[in-house]
């Protein structure tokens, strides 16, 4: 009896936590537009969060550019087709990996700052505070952040992607020594600008808000002590990526089910 | 930082952003082989498909044209109408016929465009009247065979028609 109740009690747990999660989220979408209107914070935001991660961002991005293009080469020239090398690794990144990786790094990068960031403003009680001032602390202080996020999330996906291109072009016309004229017509001729770009793009926005939202909520509910942030700050890498990668298989199947 | 700097700073992040969307874009993708080009649209009736698939290339004399935007079932006929979008600085005479073909032994299908003869030009929503199916390699073996058995039974005087 005190298993089926124990497996009760954590489906309960679960859904509890899931329909709170839900209420935070449509209170939060609530106030954006307060935000939106004292544009300023959102600006600094960005900075915060897109211009700091740039750099792990850009050099990850470099360094999958040059790994994929060299295996690519490895596995293609078997078959005589290293001059698709290109058009393999442009799909992989611009489908795929740019907004998964994206989002992954995201997470750990701006994700975590976010929530340890909010965390200490809740165990600092600057929250309860705001809220003393009659301030809506979602409005000032989460707000900002989340539109910020949505803002720089889709940005560096697609520069992780062009860059990891330009990566494979330099590995494949600089070091393998493919022609640079048919690297890009075979991609020009099979990228599509909407299915697979344009996809690439709304799944990139998509995780941006999952990362984002995972980050403010696991900040804001955390417990106001020093344990509390961190373990609050572990679950949002811990929630975002894999929420990520759940999502990133549902919006595959919906976007790419037909070849 | 001060708030200008700021500002500079986040203005710089979106333009590059920018600026790697319009590089995959332009560069990595096929926005300018074939963006939001004038098009017409004309359809043509095959007896087989094949493997064709909406999004394929039209092509006339192996230089892409235009695009296949539907393909659907006439009723009526069992016939495949393919519907296609060919850009409009290219007409091509009402008598010119279409066969789908296929890029390289094992490559994707596409509709080729041969022009024929006649002076006035396929209008927008016209249907081209000549047509060549898809090669399917079961009737081709299929053919084969019968050929194969035809001419071995030719030779005992079988029936002809």
């Amino acid at each position: 009896m005190g298993f089926v109740q124990s497996i009760g009690a954590r489906v309960l747990a679960a859904l509890h936590g899931l329909g709170h999660a839900a209420l935070f989220f449509v209170g939060l979408v609530g106030v954006l537009p307060q935000a939106l209107r004292r544009f300023g914070l959102v600006i600094t935001q960005v900075y915060a969060i897109g211009n700091r991660s740039l750099v792990i961002i850009l050099a990850s991005g470099l360094a999958v550019g040059f790994v994929l293009a060299l295996q690519m080469y490895y596995a293609l020239v078997t078959y005589g087709a290293a001059e698709s090398l290109g058009l393999v690794v442009n799909l992989s990144l611009v489908r795929e990996l740019g907004p998964v990786v994206t989002a992954l790094l995201f997470a750990g990068r701006a994700g975590t700052s976010l929530t340890a960031e909010i965390g200490l403003m809740k165990a600092g009680e600057q929250i309860a505070a705001m809220e003393l001032m009659a301030i809506d602390p979602r409005a000032r202080v989460l707000a900002p952040r989340f539109i910020a996020g949505a803002i720089s999330m889709p940005l560096l996906a697609i520069l992780f992607s062009a860059i990891g291109i330009l990566g494979a072009w330099v590995v494949a016309v600089g070091l393998i020594g493919i022609d640079a004229g048919n690297f890009w017509s075979i991609q020009q001729n099979k990228v599509d600008i909407w299915r697979d770009v344009g996809n690439g793009v709304v799944k990139s926005a998509v995780f941006g808000l999952i990362c984002t939202f995972v980050a403010l909520y696991q900040g804001y509910e955390t417990q106001a002590t020093p344990e509390g942030v961190a373990y609050a700050t572990t679950r949002t890498v811990v929630i975002s990526s894999l929420a990520v990668l759940a999502m990133d298989f549902i919006l595959t199947a919906l976007m790419f089910s037909t070849p | 930082m001060n708030k200008k700097g700021i500002e500079t700073a986040v203005g710089l992040f979106v333009l590059l952003g920018l600026a790697a969307l319009l590089f995959v874009a332009l560069k990595a993708a096929n926005l300018t082989s074939f963006g939001r080009a004038d098009t017409y649209t004309v359809t043509a009736r095959f007896d087989n498909i094949g493997g064709l698939k909406a999004r394929a290339p039209v092509r006339a004399a192996g230089v892409v044209i235009g695009r296949i935007t539907g393909i659907s079932l006439d009723a009526k006929t069992y016939q495949g109408v393919v519907t296609m979008e060919i850009e409009r600085n290219y007409l091509f005479p009402k008598d010119s016929s279409a066969k789908i073909l296929t890029a390289g032994l094992l490559g994707d299908q596409y509709v080729g465009i041969e022009a024929g003869g006649e002076v006035d030009n396929l209008a927008a929503g016209a249907v081209i009247k000549q047509t060549q199916s898809a090669v399917v390699l079961e009737n081709l073996i299929g053919q084969f065979l019968f050929n194969k058995a035809a001419d071995a039974g030719g030779g005992a005087g079988g029936p002809k028609p």
